[in-house]
């Protein structure tokens, strides 16, 4: 299959941590990516580097043929193809549900109203919250929001989707209805690179996984490969955080 | 009750004339007030060293100084000691101005650092560029955010207006001292009738005001 994202040495440090260390990573179009690791080791910070939100220092990112960081001139032009879902709620709580969903293919798109509108509904209901169109964020609960936020990065058609802990902030009980949104776009064959602590979540949705530690990929490999025999000790006692097993 | 005297030659026009004084000079002020204001706000997110410790010191300033005794500072000091010949109005705007813009800069800066980042990061991922983004995402939460405030302000600004008859300006409360002193005689009341039509006055002015406040903060809650 054809390579769509390609990472090249990619490093970023913070005052004089080393927060990603030389990252090298080729992700295929279809393939979904998880991306573990303890807290602190750099999940978010890479997923940053791979739309442009932060700079970096060496190494570069690669969307098909275009370069897209480091790059400052076609930034927006790239992040439009680039579909991002954050960790905390980052819905426009001045807009609604609706609203938020259209703003950007009408505002950066410049698409007609009506269309993005209809396309919207279709994409609302496929999560099943048609209903909550005309309401506003704060009314929505979490996972809600969470699935709103997944629509409006999905309306922009995006060649990848990158999802940082979608639900690290959800109460336990609104966790199955946000991954099983995404897991459904996992089978329609979209490329993802997500980063979660759900490791059960991770086995079901993943083609590869991978695991960060110290700024490097310690380890990768098929989900079952990595969870049933990881190889190295650190990804083993990572693991074993995990269970409750003596 | 003291109603009657409203009615005396042209004592009502008298007072609403003061209102207007009144009104004009908080106006003035509240322009001013809100034009720097939001200029020194958006200079204070800067994180600058020296406009944070200025400001800092100016706004302390403001906080602990009664309007009053920055007036009398004004008028009689700038006049006496620094030969300016400031008029009393002048003098009036220049204070309510000086405490405006300290109250409308601290509203600024809190309504701009008050937007967490992830609002402009969202916002950027989407593909939006960073006039999309403060247009559309950014300036409206801020001015969502800081109207109700600044109502506030104004009426404030409105209310104080009436510490200016200290210095001599015959506003709306000099007109009714004026009016009561000069029917003593004649109707013992006044001072009830004048000082309750005042009250009504200010009311009239500042009511409308507040409502508008509230409607728009009820409309903006989300
Ligand atoms: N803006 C920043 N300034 C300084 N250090 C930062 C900044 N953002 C993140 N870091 C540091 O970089 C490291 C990686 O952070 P992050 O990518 O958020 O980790 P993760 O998502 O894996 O928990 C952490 O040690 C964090 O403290
Ligand atoms: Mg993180």
């Amino acid at each position: 299959m054809e390579e769509i994202l390609r990472v090249e040495n990619l490093s970023k440090k913070y005052e004089d941590v080393d927060v990603l260390d030389g990252i090298s990573l080729s992700v295929k179009k279809g393939e979904v990516v998880v991306i573990v690791g303890p807290s602190g080791c750099g999940k978010s910070t890479f997923l940053r580097c791979l739309n442009g939100l932060e700079d970096i220092r060496d190494g570069s990112v690669f969307l098909g043929d275009e370069k897209i960081n480091p790059n400052k001139k076609n930034l927006s032009k790239t992040r439009e193809k680039i579909g991002m879902v954050f960790q905390s709620y980052d819905l426009f709580p001045h807009k609604t549900i609706l609203q938020n969903v259209t703003l950007a293919p009408i505002k950066v798109k410049k698409r007609k109203k009506a269309e993005v509108e209809e396309e919207a509904l279709k994409l609302l209901d496929r999560v099943g919250l048609i209903s909550k169109k005309d309401n506003y964020p704060r009314q929505l609960s979490g996972g809600q929001k969470q699935r709103v936020a997944i629509v409006r990065a999905l309306i922009m058609h995006p060649e990848v989707l990158l999802f940082d802990e979608v639900t690290a902030a959800l109460d336990p009980e609104m966790v199955r209805e946000v991954l099983d949104v995404v897991l459904s776009l996992a089978k329609e064959g979209r490329t993802m690179l997500i980063v979660t602590h759900e490791m059960s979540f991770a086995r079901a949705v993943a083609d590869r996984v991978i695991f960060l530690d110290g700024g490097k990929i310690v380890e990768e490999g098929k989900p079952t490969d990595f969870f049933d025999n990881p190889k190295t000790d650190r990804l083993k006692k990572f693991l074993k955080t995990f269970s409750y097993e003596e | 009750m003291g109603f009657e005297v409203l009615l005396k030659g042209n004592n009502a026009l008298r007072l609403l004339g003061g209102l207007g004084v009144a009104m004009y000079i908080s106006m003035i002020s509240v322009v001013i007030s809100i034009t720097l204001g939001i200029i020194l706000g958006m200079l204070m997110t800067l994180k600058n060293p020296v406009i944070n410790a200025v400001s800092r010191v100016y706004l302390e300033i403001v906080r602990i100084m009664p309007q009053m005794v920055l007036l009398f500072i004004v008028y009689f000091g700038a006049t006496k000691i620094l030969g300016l010949n400031l008029s009393a109005e002048v003098s009036a705007v220049i204070v309510f101005s000086f405490w405006g813009t300290a109250e409308m800069s601290d509203l600024v800066r809190g309504a701009l650092t008050g937007i967490p980042a992830i609002q402009y990061e969202s916002s950027m991922a989407l593909g939006m560029n960073r006039l999309q983004t403060y247009i559309h995402v950014i300036i409206p939460q801020i001015v969502r955010r800081l109207i109700p405030l600044s109502i506030n302000l104004i009426t404030r600004m409105i209310k104080t207006t009436s510490l200016v008859m200290m210095i001599g300006i015959v506003e709306v409360l000099k007109v009714g001292q004026q009016i009561i002193e000069a029917n003593r005689k004649s109707s013992p009341n006044a001072a009830f009738g004048i000082f309750a039509t005042i009250f009504i006055l200010y009311f009239l002015a500042c009511y409308p005001i507040s409502c508008l406040s509230k409607y728009l903060e009820k409309k903006w809650e989300n």
